[in-house]
């Protein structure tokens, strides 16, 4: 049951970015294809310092890949196109202008009070994930807190509907003569709607920059005179970066902003709520089936903990470099642009945003180390997420919608035994085998490797096995097929082997 | 134990530079003509491209460690524009 104080999408386009991992998770959800169809592509990006272009950047330079490395999208048809899926899904409830207003923990459930239009009720739920924004109501509910920083520098943004000749590509101007002394950055969305970002200072006056008479002549002053074009929607921020302690509190589940906030530098705040909730769901789904121990769900914690201290050291490493704080860090900022411009090395440290990738969950207890002596030259390391190939087979021409259901075992060249194979798929958490090219065997779902792209991103050989969990993230990889082998990490990565090594201790 | 195993080499602090006093002087004469600004900035290109050069982030901590060596921060700090929240 979802939920919704509002009885709207979002009002205004908030997040637009949407990364590559995301739009793959979206695939699975089965919206992908309408959120990319809608979506302005983009892999192009384009820095600017003062009155010249000093350098471009492509985000997906190589083919191969089913998604673009960004579209970007207003959040309120990525919110439409969720929530028409979610009315498809008979097992799905959302309620609208439903506010929660009490909530109270108990070991075994969760007691929430709810305020409807025609009174209020109380709801005991098994489990509850919190996803009620940065400023989290039930947070302060529940008596916790997010910790962190908070940047003192003000952001306009304004969406603007304009027919324009801007490619579709990520432009970024540091100082630019338009707005002297400060950044901007121009984004195409859907339906003719431009993000611009202007930087406006510690100093600025939130409720004056929101004008439209204060707005106008800065996009005037960008845009230039000929264009035409009228404000959809503009609003005056702050960034903070922070995060709570601890995202699970007993059967509270903490998501996205919520549990972390970063700067919008970088894309990484939707992005990687997102994948909190693709890595939360699985486990919660072991747990309530029974299927996984109650402590599977700490491990929600520690991997997306992680990832979200990952992405706040990008985040605010990125608003340092778009807004210096000293002189010294000024004088740097603006060496390496001046740099940039003739020299490759300095490139890599102009910093306009570290745009979203997935967070490899190197040091997470559910992986299990390789083999001694087994090394693999794989773009997917331990902990990584799947990266995509063409194959040809069964359900279509993409690699990664072969690992959809559960979790999969991909082994190249080789057929698994059939006792092997049943027994997986027995299992209590089955494991559904995938053979990647070799011969053709009863009962076994095979992939051909068509363009040699999935043995060449994995270092596939031969014997091969890259286990995969529901949530298309490596736990373990070996060079040879052992049955206990993959039972072993199936169960470290459902959390039963911890309890095991507990009890045994 | 291979190669790039070993100890990082350390900062080199022994003489090293061919002909030190004209280096010291063209270091000067860069900075003839500019404002206090223009040469802040040019000595953080500067630092920039010899940092690119000895790439090795161990011997450029050191470097970093030895140049804050003696120097005792005075005024305020420079994070004012930042919040801690709690």
């Amino acid at each position: 049951m979802v939920l919704d104080e509002d009885n709207t999408v979002s009002v205004g386009s908030r997040a637009i970015c949407w990364a590559k991992r995301t739009l793959e998770i979206l695939d699975r959800l089965g919206c992908g294809d309408r959120i990319v169809g809608k979506g302005v592509e983009w892999n192009v990006g384009r820095v600017f310092f003062r009155d010249e272009q000093i350098y471009q950047f492509d985000l997906q330079p190589e083919a191969g890949h089913r998604r673009p490395a960004f579209i970007n999208l207003q959040q309120y048809w990525v919110e439409q196109f969720l929530v028409e899926r979610c009315a498809g899904l008979p097992q799905a409830e959302l309620r609208w202008q439903n506010k929660v207003v009490g909530v109270t923990p108990r070991a075994d459930r969760v007691a929430i009070r709810v305020a409807a239009p025609n009174g209020e009720y109380t709801v005991h739920a098994d489990w509850l994930i919190v996803a009620d924004g940065a400023r989290s109501p039930l947070r302060d509910m529940l008596g916790l807190e997010s910790e962190g920083l908070a940047f003192r520098d003000r952001f306009l943004i304004a969406d603007v509907l304009m027919h324009s000749d801007f490619p579709s590509e990520r432009w970024f101007w540091f100082d630019p003569p338009f707005h002297r002394h400060q950044s901007a950055l121009l984004h195409r969305q859907a339906d003719n709607v431009w993000r611009i970002d202007f930087q406006l200072g510690p100093d600025a006056d939130p409720e004056e920059e929101k004008k439209p008479e204060k707005i106008m002549p800065r996009l005037r002053a960008m845009l230039g005179d000929k264009t035409e074009f009228e404000i959809e929607w503009a609003s005056v921020y702050t960034f903070q970066c922070r995060r709570m302690r601890s995202f699970r509190h007993g059967r509270a589940l903490f998501v996205g902003d919520a549990a972390h906030l970063v700067s919008p530098f970088g894309a990484r705040g939707a992005n990687s709520g997102i994948q909190d909730v693709d890595n939360l769901i699985w486990k919660l789904e072991l747990v309530m089936a029974g299927q996984a121990p109650e402590s599977l769900l700490d491990s929600y914690n520690t991997e997306r903990a992680f990832a979200a201290d990952e992405n706040i050291r990008h985040s605010t490493r990125s608003t340092d470099f778009i807004t210096p704080k000293s002189e010294a860090s000024r004088a740097f900022r603006d060496a390496a642009l001046l740099l940039a411009k003739h020299y490759p090395f300095a490139r890599r440290l102009v910093n306009s945003g570290r745009l979203s990738l997935p967070t490899t969950l190197e040091t997470s207890a559910l992986s299990t180390p390789d083999r001694a002596g087994e090394a693999f030259a794989s773009v997917v390391p331990l902990g990584g997420a799947a990266v995509d190939a063409p194959v040809q087979g069964s359900r279509g021409v993409w690699l990664l919608s072969y690992l959809e259901a559960g979790f999969t075992l991909l082994v190249f060249d080789t057929s698994v035994p059939a006792d092997a194979l049943e027994a997986l798929a027995n299992d209590a958490d089955p494991c559904n085998v995938v053979q990647v090219g070799g011969k053709p065997a009863a009962g076994v779902s095979r992939i051909e490797d068509s363009e040699g792209l999935v043995a060449a991103r994995y270092d596939g050989r031969a014997g091969t096995c890259y286990l995969l969990r529901p949530d298309q993230h490596l736990c373990a990889r070996w060079r040879s097929f052992e049955l206990s082998s993959v039972r072993a990490a199936i169960a470290r990565a459902t959390g039963e082997a911890c309890v095991e090594a507990m009890e045994a201790a | 134990m291979t190669a790039h195993l070993l100890p990082s080499v350390p900062l080199n602090t022994q003489p090293n530079i061919e002909a030190p006093d004209d280096f010291y002087q063209e270091l000067v004469d860069m900075h003839r003509d500019l404002s206090k600004e223009q040469s802040a900035l040019v000595n953080a290109k500067l630092i920039l491209l010899l940092a690119n050069h000895v790439g090795e982030l161990a011997v450029l901590r050191e470097a970093m460690r030895a140049a804050r060596q003696d120097i005792a921060p005075e005024g305020q700090a420079d994070v004012a524009h930042e919040a801690d929240l709690k």
